[in-house]
């Protein structure tokens, strides 16, 4: 195989990884009963993703990350615009850097 | 807005109409996947991936970032071994996408296969929580899910190529906050699915294990250990 191929072959080996993770759980979730706890356990997970996702880069990347997901948080809770709360807070977060924060 | 009592009282069904109504759920999400896109696709030219081959990554793997690790590792000399450690690593940093389609099982498990499988193979973390928004308003209709998927797909894609033309022009990203675009976007979705205190006690505690992770752990696990303790924690703890 040519250099390109193996660049090609790498792509498709992670489409298939990605795709099969992607259905897996889905497919895994019709083999257990849903009981009451299971079904907390799932309404969890979106607050859960976010927390681990977020919470560690707020606080490698330090204040102007703070500052940026609470101008966010705000906004969206006053406006409920998504948008709105996504460029104000990323707009806090340069306006701190520029400032030296 | 309607409240958390009256979530899975509707049936899932699939309709034409939901197709329209998924393109407007996610017009919010575009613009993120436009960015992020962007981003990729000038990480993607800095680290030697040619155009077509950061076009096809995007469009067949859709998953940021695992694309972005992957950027990074990427190598104009690659090998098979070298192959199947992006395979791993991609496994690693997707690993998350298990949880987040087994949390769509109570909704969309009664439909047949054909009308739920393509619109999970496009299923992101921006168009999950989206999805995950218009359940918990009270909607049931799956075409919903599928064409929000299909519309951040072709922009993640259309995103990706004048990303990888413009490789560079924007040297410093950090200065707009642009590292901080999608973190943004992850609180503000999670906005309408605040259901009081008593259920971000397992918030909490994902985001404290994850941070703990991030310390110990290299490269993405720490997202799947957060997430799996937040997850147990809501199941040990009664309402």
């Amino acid at each position: 195989m040519s250099e390109a191929d193996l660049g090609l072959a790498a792509i498709v080996v992670m489409a298939i990884t990605t795709f099969l993770i992607r259905v897996g759980g889905f497919w895994f979730m019709a083999h257990v009963p849903l009981t009451t706890r299971v079904r907390r356990m799932l309404e969890a997970l979106p607050g859960s993703v976010v927390a681990a996702a977020v919470l560690p880069i707020a606080i490698k990347s330090g204040i102007p990350a703070v500052l940026a997901v609470s101008m966010a948080v705000l906004v969206m809770r006053a406006s409920r615009s998504a948008l709105a709360g996504v460029l104000i807070g990323i707009t806090a977060a340069a306006l701190a850097r520029s400032a030296g924060v | 807005m309607t409240t958390g009592t009256d979530r899975h009282r509707d049936i899932a069904h699939c309709s034409v109409a939901g197709l329209a109504a998924g393109a407007r759920l996610a017009l919010p999400g575009m613009p993120i996947m436009a960015v992020f896109g962007v981003a990729f696709g000038t990480a993607a030219a800095q680290n030697g991936l040619t155009l077509s081959e950061a076009t096809l990554m995007s469009a067949l793997v859709f998953a940021g970032a695992s694309q972005f690790v992957a950027a990074e590792m990427w190598t104009t000399s690659m090998t098979a071994a070298w192959v199947i450690a992006l395979g791993l690593v991609t496994a690693t940093v997707n690993m998350r996408f298990f949880l987040m389609s087994a949390s769509l099982r109570p909704w969309l498990g009664t439909l047949p296969a054909w009308q739920t499988y393509p619109a999970l193979a496009l299923m992101t973390d921006p168009g999950w929580l989206l999805a995950t928004q218009y359940r918990s308003r009270g909607g049931s209709d799956s075409a919903v899910f599928l064409s929000s998927g299909v519309m951040l797909w072709l922009t993640w894609i259309a995103a990706t190529v004048p990303g990888h033309a413009l490789g560079g022009i924007v040297t410093d990203p950090t200065r707009f906050g642009l590292d901080l675009v999608m973190p943004c976007f992850f609180v503000v979705m999670l906005v309408p699915l605040w259901r009081g205190s008593r259920a971000a006690i397992s918030w909490l505690v994902s985001g404290a294990v994850a941070v703990l992770t991030a310390q110990l752990l290299p490269s993405w696990w720490f997202i799947m250990a957060g997430v799996i303790a937040g997850s147990v924690t809501a199941g040990v703890f009664d309402e």
